[in-house]
């Protein structure tokens, strides 16, 4: 056998290999946080290696029973969904006059704030984390929803405006010409002709936005501890994490969280793809 | 004498003018907050870092006081804990940096070519990426759990290995042809967390680029003979350089400055405290606004020194 049949049949073997690895990899830990997540924690004990629940589980629901109505997630669910919805809304708002106005007017600073824009991003999040714990003690805005909503908008603005921007100077300026001589002014032009346009970046912003904010930990660690009737699902879910509660209602709290990314991403997936490596979450 | 009122004020505003005046309050917004919640922030954090500030003090406590020292820089160096700190910190960025790009070249190269079921295959490699860190890290922790994990009970029934706590064991006692070597096991399993959580990111990247490959380049080291492990070596890795390094400098900014995967994994405990963990420690554990906001500079100058030496020494020319 020659060396180059040789090498690609070594080639189909170890891809074959690979592609069961990585699949196992990245699936398992998903699947197995479902399997835990319907068994009581005795059974998990007595029987660690139980590839599957049993009926009974699936169908008593006690640990999600147990997270929804006796750890208060009915109410993180609600908080959760409420600040990544209005973080959402208000970013791409803003964004979208933002980037407008990078990729389409000429004004004096617009070459700072286009590259400046992307430098803020790499800013250390716990370097801004102590000068805003301070801040907002003091204006009585810790312990509330919309001073985390605050800080979810300064986080995920600038590489919102970066993409808008982006996808905006792809579009023929000559087509919104055409509709400012006829007498729209700015904002309908924007409305009119330049959003049904971008509708796939505007979207895939959104939802960025959006799984950014659901999935975020830190800010909500520092701003909501004191007050769980504020706490978001991911400090909700962290919090389960003590003696008093079984560490398979920890599991339930995860999947609770995770369902709602991983449907998004699933659904959408074709364009969100291309925002991932335009560095969309910053991971 | 009369004044005449420069021409501009009588003329109507230019359409350039006019234009930029636009454009200034559609940036607005955004650059206030901007402004308000990172750039303010990061320069009073160098204030902070120079005052005696603790945290019961922050009802009564006058920020604008000249009362500045290096107090605070002595308490966080000067600790016996920074440089074992730094080393962690360093060995974790760099680990996860390293593995996730070379886990993200083996993904690409396997999904480079069409085989049925790609796409969702393509969609499942994602998942550990935009999945709620809080979850991926919690049920990592259940895998690894020493009393019930499935890491421990298969490696027990399997490979006859002991129970190990992964993630609250220090180190690991290996035996190496005759050595014996103290591995750091919590350390190595943030590391692979990390690698695992991060991959997906580099495979896209990766991916992107390989498809963006010429086929005519491997069509005509094909004609001179080059055999498939040839053309990997001469040709794919080559024009991936320039990937590489701007996946490099990403990862490495954005693990440095990582929290969540630690603090939520171990706490910092077993020899995995890094820098932002230590931060919080200052914070909540000890009161200490002061030598937190010291660390958290400590940290932004040795990330610019890093960029520095990148940029200098490191940075390869884009492909």
């Amino acid at each position: 056998m020659s060396r180059e049949r040789f090498e690609l049949t070594l080639i189909k073997v170890l891809k074959v290999l690979g592609i069961l690895f990585f699949g196992l990899m990245a699936i398992f830990p998903f699947y197995w946080m479902v399997v835990l997540s319907f068994r009581p924690l005795q059974e998990v004990l007595l029987e660690p290696v139980r590839l599957w629940p049993t009926w009974e589980n699936v169908r008593t629901l006690s640990t999600y029973k147990g997270v929804l109505f006796e750890q208060g997630f009915t109410r993180f669910i609600r908080n959760s969904a409420f600040v990544s919805l209005i973080t959402m809304t208000l970013t791409v708002l803003l964004a979208i006059l933002g980037a407008y106005a990078v990729a389409r007017l000429r004004f004096r600073g617009r070459d700072l704030m286009s590259s400046g824009i992307l430098l803020i991003y790499m800013f250390p999040a716990i370097m801004l984390a102590i000068p805003l714990f301070v801040v907002f003690q003091r204006l009585g805005l810790r312990n509330s929803l919309s001073g985390l909503i605050i800080v979810y908008m300064a986080q995920t603005l600038p590489v919102a405006l970066y993409m808008l921007r982006s996808y905006f100077q792809t579009i023929p300026a000559d087509l919104e010409e055409a509709g400012l001589i006829d007498g729209c002014n700015r904002f309908a032009v924007i409305w009119r002709i330049t959003l049904p346009l971008s509708m796939p970046a505007v979207a895939s912003v959104a939802l960025y936005t959006f799984m950014i904010a659901w999935n975020e930990f830190l800010f909500a660690l520092l701003f909501l501890l004191e007050r769980p009737q504020v706490w978001t699902l991911s400090l909700g879910v962290q919090q389960l994490d003590n003696f008093e509660v079984p560490k398979t209602w920890l599991m339930a709290g995860s999947v609770i969280i995770s369902v709602p990314v991983i449907a998004i991403f699933s659904f959408f997936e074709r364009f969100l793809t291309k925002g991932l490596t335009a560095g969309a979450v910053k991971g | 004498m009369k004044v005449l009122p420069k021409t501009s004020q009588l003329r109507p505003p230019t359409l350039a003018r006019r234009e930029a005046r636009l454009a200034y309050i559609m940036i607005l917004p955004t650059f206030l907050i901007v402004m308000l919640i990172v750039i303010l922030p990061v320069l009073w954090n160098a204030w902070l870092s120079f005052k005696p500030v603790r945290l019961g003090d922050l009802a009564r406590i006058n920020f604008w006081t000249l009362d500045l020292s290096l107090r605070n820089f002595q308490t966080v160096l000067q600790g016996r804990h920074f440089w074992p700190i730094l080393t962690t910190t360093l060995v974790y960025t760099i680990g996860g940096t390293v593995l996730s790009i070379f886990l993200g070249l083996l993904a690409a190269l396997l999904v480079r070519e069409a085989f049925p079921g790609r796409g969702v295959f393509r969609g499942f490699l994602l998942f550990p990426y935009i999945a709620p860190v809080v979850a991926v890290a919690f049920v990592w922790r259940m895998m690894l759990n020493a009393q019930f994990g499935i890491v421990n009970e298969l490696g027990v029934r399997w490979f006859g290995m002991q129970r190990t706590a992964f993630l609250a064991q220090r180190t690991l006692e290996v035996s190496l042809a005759g050595l014996h070597i103290k591995w750091p096991l919590a350390l190595s399993m943030v590391i692979l967390f990390e690698a695992w959580r991060y991959f997906p990111f580099a495979f896209l990247f990766i991916l992107a680029r390989l498809q963006a490959l010429p086929d005519d380049l491997y069509e005509a080291a094909a004609v001179d003979g080059a055999v498939p492990s040839q053309r990997f070596w001469y040709i794919t890795l080559p024009q991936l350089r320039g990937v590489f390094a701007t996946l490099f400098l990403l990862r490495f900014i954005w693990t440095f400055n990582k929290f969540d995967d630690v603090y939520l994994l171990t706490g910092g405990g077993a020899g995995t405290q890094v820098i932002t963990v230590q931060i919080y420690e200052y914070l909540f554990g000890r009161y200490n606004i002061g030598a937190a906001a010291a660390l958290a500079v400590v940290l932004g100058l040795v990330l610019a020194v890093f960029l520095v030496i990148y940029f200098r020494y490191l940075a390869v020319e884009e492909a």
